[in-house]
């Protein structure tokens, strides 16, 4: 049995997380948080250079061709790092998008871009306070224009292009709506997470292009998604775990480091359970994303549910922890506390995960 | 990444499964397995099929062959762990005597010993249990107050240890006492291997909540144990007992009992208010939870076995798997009974009763959470040995040991 990551793969991890932490991503995410940009156009700029942005995209496409499961050792480390950049909205969605449902002229036409990092795509699903579903989307499509509007759109105001879920006949399925279209309204919202932006979007008869239609390309789309969510949010978890023992193993109180009273001890031991687990359930995702597996459905709901648990768990005992000084601005811990939160919403919530893991197990009948 | 053997894995495995379809029959279904009519029946039934094992060499797998082993590597106890799984074999009644005992004879016995126990153990011949804790020594077992005093080379012990699994069918037992009273904590403690037919020994059954009886308090009055059956020198029984104590992590395992299968099944079957259980939201999410929590130990395993198929020694890590699993249990079987609305506090001792696994479980659960190591005393050992956290403060450090208060004081 060879359940771990390669020795190649694990190299490439070491790579990006020294990068990373030379180019001190959580300041930058600080800095992000606190200014007016919406992204770290730098950063950005040099992960595509690593050539992270180009990972899973084929080599015809201006690609590099590896897998998925090299997508997911950086996703871990991105996680970890706090990286302020759209990332996830234009590698796990956008691309991906097109990647599995666009036509071959849409793919020549975005992947290039998008391997290179010159173009940035985001997903835009959510319309309202219910998580949105076959019967609910209003926006539609029709004679190549759509029209509606959507809302908490991850980097919509960075977006060059949207994939945009909207009703077609009687169908739901994708569309590619270029941000610069004529009747594309765009505005920006005010998160719980500023250091990541987000948006509403209007369309009103806005060109767009239809990629393979069909709701199922919606949830394979999530599925494939929610297991590279689940590697950030794996990362994010065990930085706050360090966090929080670095903390305690240097903090002093009643002549003793905190760090050795049993109740700062297994509450460090309950992160490491849940990190333990999001992290086994993680790499049952990354194989069943990697090989194309029947039980995509089940592995991703179980890691998309496990990841959001223990990144949970870690974010806000880390804050615990450091006491009084982890509820302050001047402390790292609310970074990690906000972005839990982004990544936890950005696809879906924790209940709809829930559901859709045990309706999979019911349809696959694995029992 | 990828779940195949490695070609040498692979012939093992196969080896393996052929020689275990040949000498036993496969389960039928997951909650299929072997049970004995009695305890007495099933003693009688393992010592047959483990005679059987080690004739063919599949016994103590990884002992030194002359001992009774086959000098396994730990993949390939792992692969035999996995196929006999498949089958109805016996069980039970062995696991301390060949994973506690075992060991620490290897490390500390003298040859002529080794040649003489450690035979009869992977045979199945004799039995061993382990004589650890005290009514004053739990997870604190290092503060145990079992007296040993030298006379000659004869030892003379008294006192009482308490949990001892199996003592009453017991041949031998290991045995930690103290011989130094005014020593430090750690520092008196003296190691033996004792006889359990020796004059001075009596064995009394302890009831537990479930109504049954797997413990046992034993009492020592003027046991008498020659001093060539001290195991370490004089002093040093805490490590030695390291020993054991480590070996003993490595064998709990999951907790057995009704697991997310059976809820998922149960609510698939049950009405609840008007619907199926599967129905409701708040029975999904339970499920959600407990799917997740048993394969993130399923694929931890995994990546375990993984590490030891590549030669590497897998860490303390798997710690956390008698901590999610007795846990999980408990609330599965909670959730089995309650399920059952008021109907569930009936108790049925029915033969294949869906009820009877669920309140086995609610009794069992209790006691998971307990054996072999607390989930408090686990999360020490994660916190300390896995995270590198610090010991918490002791106030019976370098203090002679009959000045410390212990138990109930």
């Amino acid at each position: 049995m060879n359940f771990e990551f390669s020795a190649d793969q694990m190299q490439l991890k070491d790579i990006a997380r020294k990068f990373l932490e030379k180019e001190e991503t959580v300041k930058r995410a600080r800095t992000i948080l606190e200014g007016e940009e919406s992204y770290d156009k730098d950063l950005w700029s040099q992960v595509a250079e690593m050539g992270f942005t180009a990972t899973a995209i084929p080599e015809e496409y201006g690609g590099l061709g590896l897998g998925y499961l090299e997508l997911c050792v950086i996703a871990e480390e991105l996680g970890r790092s706090l990286a302020p950049t759209p990332f996830s909205s234009s590698v796990y969605l956008a691309t991906e998008s097109i990647l599995q449902f666009g036509s071959d002229s849409l793919k020549q036409a975005n992947l290039p871009s998008l391997a290179s990092g010159e173009k940035i795509g985001a997903f835009a699903h959510t319309e309202s306070t219910t998580s949105p579903t076959e019967e609910n989307i209003t926006c539609e499509f029709k004679d190549g224009s759509l029209n509606g509007s959507k809302i908490a759109v991850t980097d919509g105001d960075v977006a060059d292009f949207f994939i945009v879920s909207a009703k077609s006949g009687s169908e739901v399925g994708l569309f590619l709506v270029e941000s610069s279209a004529d009747g594309v309204e765009i505005a920006s919202q005010p998160t719980l997470d500023p250091s990541r932006s987000h948006a509403a979007i209007t369309f009103k008869n806005a060109k767009a292009e239809a990629l393979d239609s069909g709701w199922s390309n919606i949830t394979t789309l999530l599925d494939r998604a929610a297991v590279l969510f689940s590697f950030e949010q794996l990362g994010g978890a065990e930085a706050c775990m360090n966090m929080a023992k670095e903390y305690a193993m240097g903090r002093y109180a009643f002549g003793r480091s905190i760090a050795s009273f049993q109740a700062i001890k297994h509450k460090l031991a309950d992160m490491f359970i849940a990190v333990e687990l999001a992290r086994s359930n993680c790499y049952y995702g990354a194989w069943a994303l990697s090989t194309d597996a029947p039980e995509l459905p089940t592995a991703a709901a179980t890691c998309r549910v496990s990841a959001s648990q223990a990144y949970h768990e870690c974010s806000k005992e880390n804050i615990q922890t450091h006491g009084g000084m982890g509820f302050t601005w001047e402390f790292d811990c609310h970074l990690y506390y906000r972005r839990c939160r982004q990544l936890a919403a950005n696809i879906g919530s924790q209940s709809i995960w829930k559901d859709k893991l045990i309706s999979s197990l019911e349809r696959a009948n694995q029992i | 990444m990828d779940f195949n053997d490695t070609p040498e894995e692979a012939k093992f495995r196969k080896e393996a499964y052929e020689w275990l379809k040949a000498n036993a029959s496969l389960k039928e279904g997951p909650k299929d397995g072997w049970r004995a009519a009695s305890e007495e029946e099933g003693l009688k039934e393992v010592k047959v099929w483990q005679k059987k094992l080690h004739e063919e060499g599949w016994a103590c797998m990884h002992w030194p062959k002359a001992y009774g082993g086959r000098e396994s590597t730990p993949i390939e106890r792992v692969i035999w762990g996995q196929e006999v799984s498949k089958f109805k074999v016996p069980g039970g009644y062995l696991e301390i005597g060949q994973g506690m005992a075992g060991p620490v004879m290897m490390m500390y016995a003298t040859e002529e010993q080794k040649e003489r126990y450690l035979p009869p153990l992977a045979t199945g011949e004799e039995i061993w249990c382990q004589l650890f804790s005290e009514p004053a020594a739990g997870s604190d077992v290092a503060g145990i107050k079992t007296k040993a005093e030298l006379e000659g080379d004869t030892w003379t012990i008294n006192g009482q240890k308490v949990w001892t699994s199996g003592a009453h069918f017991s041949d031998y037992g290991i045995l930690v006492t103290r011989s130094d009273p005014s020593a430090p904590k750690h520092k008196g403690l003296t190691f033996f291997f004792v006889d359990m037919k020796s004059p001075g020994i009596e064995v009394k059954p302890i009831k537990q909540i479930s109504g049954g009886a797997n413990f046992n308090e034993v009492y020592f009055t003027d046991v008498k144990i020659p001093d060539s059956q001290r195991l370490g020198a004089v002093g040093d029984g805490w490590k030695v007992s390291l020993t054991t104590l480590m070996n003993e992590r490595l064998a709990v395992g999951d907790a057995s009992g009704p697991d997310f299968e059976e809820a998922f099944s149960l609510a698939r079957g049950q009405d609840l208010n008007g619907k199926l259980a599967i129905e409701n939201d708040a029975v999904r999410e339970k499920l959600a939870d407990w799917y997740c929590q048993q394969s993130g130990l399923k694929y931890a395993k995994y990546r375990n076995i993984s590490a030891l198929s590549r030669g590497e020694t897998p860490g303390p890590q798997s710690s956390i798997t008698k901590i999610v699993s007795g846990n999980k249990l408990q609330e599965v079987a909670n959730f089995g009974l309650d399920i059952l609305d008021s109907a569930g506090i009936i108790r049925t001792d029915e033969e294949g009763a869906e009820q009877s696994m669920y309140q086995y479980g609610f009794y069992g659960a209790a006691g998971i959470r307990i054996a072999g190591g607390t989930d408090e005393i686990l999360k020490n050992i994660i916190s300390e040995q896995v995270l590198g956290m610090p010991q918490d403060m002791r106030a019976d450090k370098g203090i002679p040991f009959n000045e410390i208060p212990t138990g109930n004081k």
